[in-house]
């Protein structure tokens, strides 16, 4: 339960990563710790982007999904501060009952603004904010959830030049997220969760 | 794509200038995220077409402005939010403040009032009431006024009420309202110490010799630089030993003040003020 502490290494990162893409956003609902399990644990310890994720939650959650993640994963997982620089290698989960948001500096900030979608924070929010920053350096991923969340902000994401991945409904515990996400972009790949995180790789590392 | 995000990005600092220059509310050294996703809601409410021709319309229309203030100010909070925060003030702070002759309660940025509400229940439940003050003061009359009032959405007290108990409540909460129609009006027993006013926490200065400051999810929406501007003003605000309590994601920890401060409960985000005094 780290949840205050900085991370050392500077946004400055980025700028010797030559990849195309920067950030990763995935927003996720009903059935999402197996989702992110499986896709989180293929990516190496020194990933070279950054990873944020949304996963609707109860608004008293406590720690136990970063803890759990952070065993979980080769990568480092902690919940986003406030204010915090976004930094490559690591995977940051949005906290409960905050919307969160991204600056053009790469800090993230919070609004207690009311639900979107029914829900806070709402995948649509981060995605439309990481948008706004990163344009084709975001990569953004619906995956299971029984909501239309996260179809917008994907939508946004294509039209700002990022990449959509959406996990293949069939495949999917609850389908109503990736089949709402369908429904408003056409999406660059829609894949089954094992094929995901080997995706995600292959854009590390030729992106 | 750029371009437009580029031009887009200059409007919205403009609008920001003239929200300044015309009214005198500053929000530029707000969060700009926040910001730019509250003036887009308000431009897709409104028939406009572009954030240039909101900005002549606020500049002549002072009604327009007032809902763009109301926008901007996100006033949303609700009664005893995150309980465990209020179980832990009961459990750490009010011993403290049982020591004292008098308590003075700063709510600063208290937007319609639920956790002014909240505290007052809380100080009137450990006895402390009626030997306390509570400032309440928020910079838009509007939610003020329905501060003032007391006077809240029926619905919400379901969810109150499993916020009351979790945080350690030690009455029915329904004895602190009384319900008409689909209104929940607060117990007037609860307004009597209670002193409403106007204050900017951007523009305005100390309120002095605090036992206790309460700003919680306000300063999430400031920068950096104007944060450490809050800090200080908090810091000259509160006598030495008093407590300092914010939202669960923010910190005094990275501002230009964290030595002005040790932590009380580092996970609820309570503090208090000690001994240096710069």
């Amino acid at each position: 339960m780290n949840n205050t502490e900085m991370t050392q290494k500077s946004n400055n990162d980025y700028i010797t990563n030559n990849h195309k893409y920067k950030v990763i956003v995935i927003g996720v609902s009903t059935g999402g710790i197996k989702a992110l399990k499986t896709i989180l644990s293929v990516l190496p310890s020194k990933f070279e982007l950054s990873v944020i994720i949304v996963m609707h939650r109860h608004k008293d959650a406590d720690g136990y999904l970063e803890q759990l993640l952070d065993n979980e994963c080769k990568m480092r997982v902690k919940q986003a501060d406030e204010k915090e620089e976004i930094t490559a290698g690591v995977v940051y989960v949005a906290p409960p009952n905050y919307h969160l948001l991204i600056e053009d500096d790469g800090v993230f900030s919070m609004s207690v603004e009311g639900a979107v979608n029914y829900a806070r924070p709402s995948v649509d929010v981060v995605f439309e904010s990481a948008a706004e920053v990163y344009g084709k350096g975001l990569i953004g991923v619906v995956l299971t959830g029984a909501n239309k969340d996260g179809s917008q902000g994907l939508k946004i994401i294509k039209e700002a030049g990022g990449l959509a991945i959406v996990q293949k409904p069939e495949t999917s515990e609850v389908s109503d997220m990736p089949r709402a996400a369908i429904a408003a972009v056409k999406p660059d790949y829609v894949l089954p969760l094992e094929k995901i995180g080997p995706l995600l790789r292959k854009l590390e590392s030729n992106g | 794509m750029d371009k437009t995000n580029e031009n887009e990005k200059i409007e919205f600092d403009l609008i920001l200038q003239a929200i300044y220059q015309k009214y005198g509310f500053d929000f530029r050294n707000y969060s700009k995220a926040s910001i730019r996703r509250r003036i887009r809601y308000r431009l897709n409410q409104s028939n406009l077409k572009t954030i240039s021709e909101m900005q002549h319309k606020l500049l002549y229309d002072r009604q327009f402005f007032g809902s763009l203030l109301l926008d901007l100010t996100i006033n949303v909070t609700e009664m005893f939010r995150d309980p465990s925060f209020f179980k832990t003030l009961r459990k750490a702070v009010i011993p403290e403040l049982k020591k004292q002759p008098f308590i003075k309660v700063w709510h600063a940025g208290c937007a319609s009032g639920e956790e002014v509400y909240s505290t007052a229940i809380l100080l009137k439940e450990e006895g402390l009431y009626e030997s306390s003050l509570i400032y309440a003061t928020d910079a838009n009359d509007v939610v003020l006024d329905k501060a003032k009032s007391g006077i809240f959405s029926i619905d919400k007290m379901k969810d109150y009420t499993i916020n009351y108990r979790k945080a350690g409540g030690l009455a029915s909460f329904s004895d602190y309202y009384t319900a008409r129609y689909d209104h929940a009006i607060m117990d007037n027993s609860l307004k009597k110490n209670i002193v409403f006013s106007n204050h900017n926490l951007v523009t305005d200065s100390v309120f002095g010799e605090m036992d206790i400051v309460m700003c919680r999810n306000v300063l999430i929406y400031f920068n950096r630089e104007l944060q450490d501007r809050v800090f200080k003003l908090f810091r000259d605000s509160l006598r030495l030993g008093a407590f300092l309590c914010l939202g669960s994601k923010e910190t005094v920890r990275f501002s230009s003040y964290s030595d002005n401060f040790e932590n009380v409960a580092e996970n609820e985000k309570i503090y208090r003020k000690n001994g240096e005094c710069l």
